[in-house]
């Protein structure tokens, strides 16, 4: 088990003919996910030879799922296109969309996130973000796969190379999913939904979740927690050290007035009954302490 | 990128929102001659992008002309709250009745946007938001559907507008959200909106935050930057497409991943609480791609950053391999030569370290030191900038 994805995901790429597309195509196939095809408007009817895979390309997601039975896809279109990539995503009632792609305007994030609600049908993770891999089954995004393999932890991070981080601080215990949800201000999965799934995940021993500054995500997830999560959960939150109004990288990490700051995330998550470490090493003993390994 | 008070007016203005005749000044001979212009009595405003300007006597009522030249004159270098005032606002001035608020903005939590509105405006609004919430009233925008002339109307019933303005804020309210969505805003705050004693309501002073990411389709709000009050070093970095942030400290940091490098930071200021206090010097993402370029140009920027005693690289080789990044840096330091003279601690891990560890092993460096983890490299390149 692994949640949103698993070995049973059939995955599209929209935007795979593109650079970025490709060649994070090529590294997903080689990590044994199940791409069929890809859609790029206007070159629908090609087929692209990816290592020996013939990817059909298709004009529409829609006319990708009627062809391939695609259940998931994974987003690489450039920010002024990504609005209306995800859109078609939506209408045709994609189960899973991931949107890899960095700098789409706030305005186009708000928009297809409250398109995605009043359909219903589709989960959005990210924008901004690595994706997910759920070890030996499916790799949808860009995570290595080759960090650590299939184990019990279930891990949510906003941040990509933190997720690599700690899976790696943890390869020797391996991971069931592990999901960057991404930094930008309006996401389409938030920590709450993947603390929920790993919470209902059988296979799922113990989560880690990954903050940083901005936002109140992580304090939402805090309480979150204390009411509704019986496993043991491990935080660790980035951007003690960040001043107020600068924005940190990610177009979310920015610090405004007395709200997002690190140590309000800390002590909300630990009030919540979370421990917190100070660095993504101590967090990763934080949770070998727990697990007893 | 937040907006000046004269910039957001500007934004008004091109919306068709209701402001009053203003210009600005960096001069007292400029704010004289735009007193003049404007003619009457009027308001000398600070330009600073911080609260609190009125109690730190940033905005000052003239009387003419001469008056305003003196009142500018006072204000212009004053310092408020760390902001050093460059520039004035000379306005027209009105007499007020009364004074409300208006905002539209990104209801993060809610992923939303957000309408608040309230007939008690002038002050600071979070205090109405505390200490009387039900003066404040805030309604959920879809970013679907946006705001309508129905929606705007419903707004302004809720916030319990008084009848005679109540059509005029609601256009106010259709403009804002104009300014909202064709500007690629985040923020759109009328702080107060007045009604003045002849019945007009006028945006009396605004604040404006854009949204960064979409400068590809507004290619008007690059003339809004504020470059005078850009460090150096970042817009050096900017140029260079770095993504830097100057902080005050004594270890520079270069790392892949805005998390990465951000819990870099505070994994720095952690260790450095063992060597008298030592901190990072700035936030450095050279994101997915570690060429030797880009390794270069962001050690050169950290490098001329005159308060850096060492430097800390890390790296963890996700897509990027880190042999690449070895090399990036053994060449990078061959680019710099002599210009390279700080010590540079260096932790990589993930793809190919074993090869990118050899790398650096074999060039041997006389500036460069390996660590095994992140926390013992932050914690040798804290203690090589104390000493």
């Amino acid at each position: 088990m692994a949640i949103f994805l698993n070995g049973k995901s059939v995955v599209i790429v929209q935007g795979m003919t593109g650079s970025e597309g490709t060649k994070h195509t090529r590294r997903m196939l080689a990590s044994g996910t199940k791409i069929v095809g890809g859609v790029t408007p206007g070159k629908g009817g090609q087929v692209v030879d990816i290592d020996g895979h013939q990817l059909p390309v298709f004009n529409t997601v829609a006319e990708a799922v009627s062809a391939t039975g695609a259940n998931t896809s994974v987003v690489f279109v450039p920010p002024k296109f990504a609005k209306a990539a995800v859109i078609d995503a939506i209408d045709a009632a994609m189960p899973l969309v991931i949107v890899i792609t960095e700098g789409i305007p706030v305005h186009d994030a708000a928009s297809f996130y409250a398109y995605s609600v009043s359909k219903g049908s589709t989960r959005i993770i990210g924008p901004n973000c690595p994706g997910l891999i759920s070890p030996g089954q499916s790799n949808a995004g860009i995570i290595p796969a080759d960090i650590t393999g299939a184990g019990p932890i279930g891990l949510v991070s906003k941040s990509g190379t933190l997720t690599y981080q700690m899976m790696y601080e943890l390869r020797d215990i391996g991971f069931s999913t592990a999901v960057g949800i991404g930094g930008d201000p309006v996401i389409g999965t938030t920590h709450i939904d993947c603390l929920r799934a790993f919470e209902d995940d059988p296979e799922t021993t113990a989560i880690v979740m990954i903050g940083e500054i901005g936002g109140d995500a992580e304090e939402r997830a805090a309480a979150f927690i204390a009411e509704y999560v019986t496993k043991p959960v491990v935080g660790y939150v980035a951007g003690f050290t960040a001043p107020e109004g600068k924005t940190m990288g990610h177009a979310g990490a920015i610090v405004s007035g007395s709200s997002g700051t690190a140590q309000a995330k800390k002590d909300a998550l630990e009030a919540a009954g979370v421990k917190v470490g100070h660095t993504p090493s101590e967090t990763a003993q934080l949770l070998r302490d727990i697990l007893g390994r | 990128m937040d907006l000046f008070e004269y910039q957001a007016r500007d934004l008004f203005e091109k919306h068709g929102v209701p402001v009053l005749a203003a210009m600005i000044a960096t001069t007292p001979d400029e704010a004289e001659a735009a007193a003049r212009e404007i003619g009457g009595k009027v308001v000398v405003k600070a330009q600073v992008k911080v609260g609190g300007r009125g109690k730190a006597g940033g905005v000052k009522l003239a009387e003419n002309p001469a008056d305003a030249r003196e009142k500018a004159s006072a204000i212009l270098g004053m310092d408020i709250k760390g902001h050093v005032v460059a520039t004035v606002m000379i306005a027209a001035a009105v007499p007020i009745e009364s004074e409300y608020y208006l905002a539209i903005l990104l209801d993060r939590s809610n992923r939303t946007f957000l309408v608040m509105a309230s007939v008690s405006g002038g002050m600071d609004i979070e205090e109405v938001a505390h200490t009387a919430p039900e003066k404040l009233a805030k309604i959920a925008v879809s970013a679907v559907d946006g705001i309508s002339a129905a929606k705007a109307k419903e707004i302004v019933a809720a916030a319990k507008f008084p009848p005679d303005v109540a059509d005029q804020v609601a256009d106010v309210l259709l403009k804002l959200w104009e300014v909202f969505q064709s500007e690629d805003a985040t923020l759109v705050e009328v702080n107060p909106l007045v009604k003045t004693k002849d019945g007009k309501v006028i945006a009396l002073d605004g604040k404006i935050t854009l949204d960064d990411n979409a400068q590809f389709r507004q290619p008007d709000h690059a003339a809004l930057v504020d470059l005078a009050a850009t460090n150096a070093l970042e817009a050096a970095a900017a140029e260079k497409d770095l993504n830097y942030v100057k902080l005050d400290g004594q270890v520079g940091v270069i790392g892949n991943g805005a998390g990465l490098v951000m819990s870099t930071l505070d994994v720095v200021a952690y260790a450095g609480k063992k060597h008298g206090g030592v901190l990072p010097a700035n936030f450095l993402d050279i994101g997915g791609g570690a060429s030797v370029q880009i390794m270069a140009d962001g050690l050169s920027i950290i490098l001329g950053d005159a308060d850096v005693k060492s430097v800390f690289v890390n790296v963890f080789g996700g897509i990027t391999s880190c042999d690449a990044v070895a090399t990036g840096i053994v060449q990078a330091l061959e680019l710099l030569g002599p210009k390279a003279t700080k010590p540079i601690v260096v932790r990589l891990d993930g793809n190919n370290v074993v090869e990118g560890r050899a790398i650096l092993a074999k060039a041997a460096h006389p500036l460069i030191e390996q660590a095994d983890t992140m926390d013992g490299a932050a914690n040798r390149a804290a203690e090589l900038a104390a000493n």
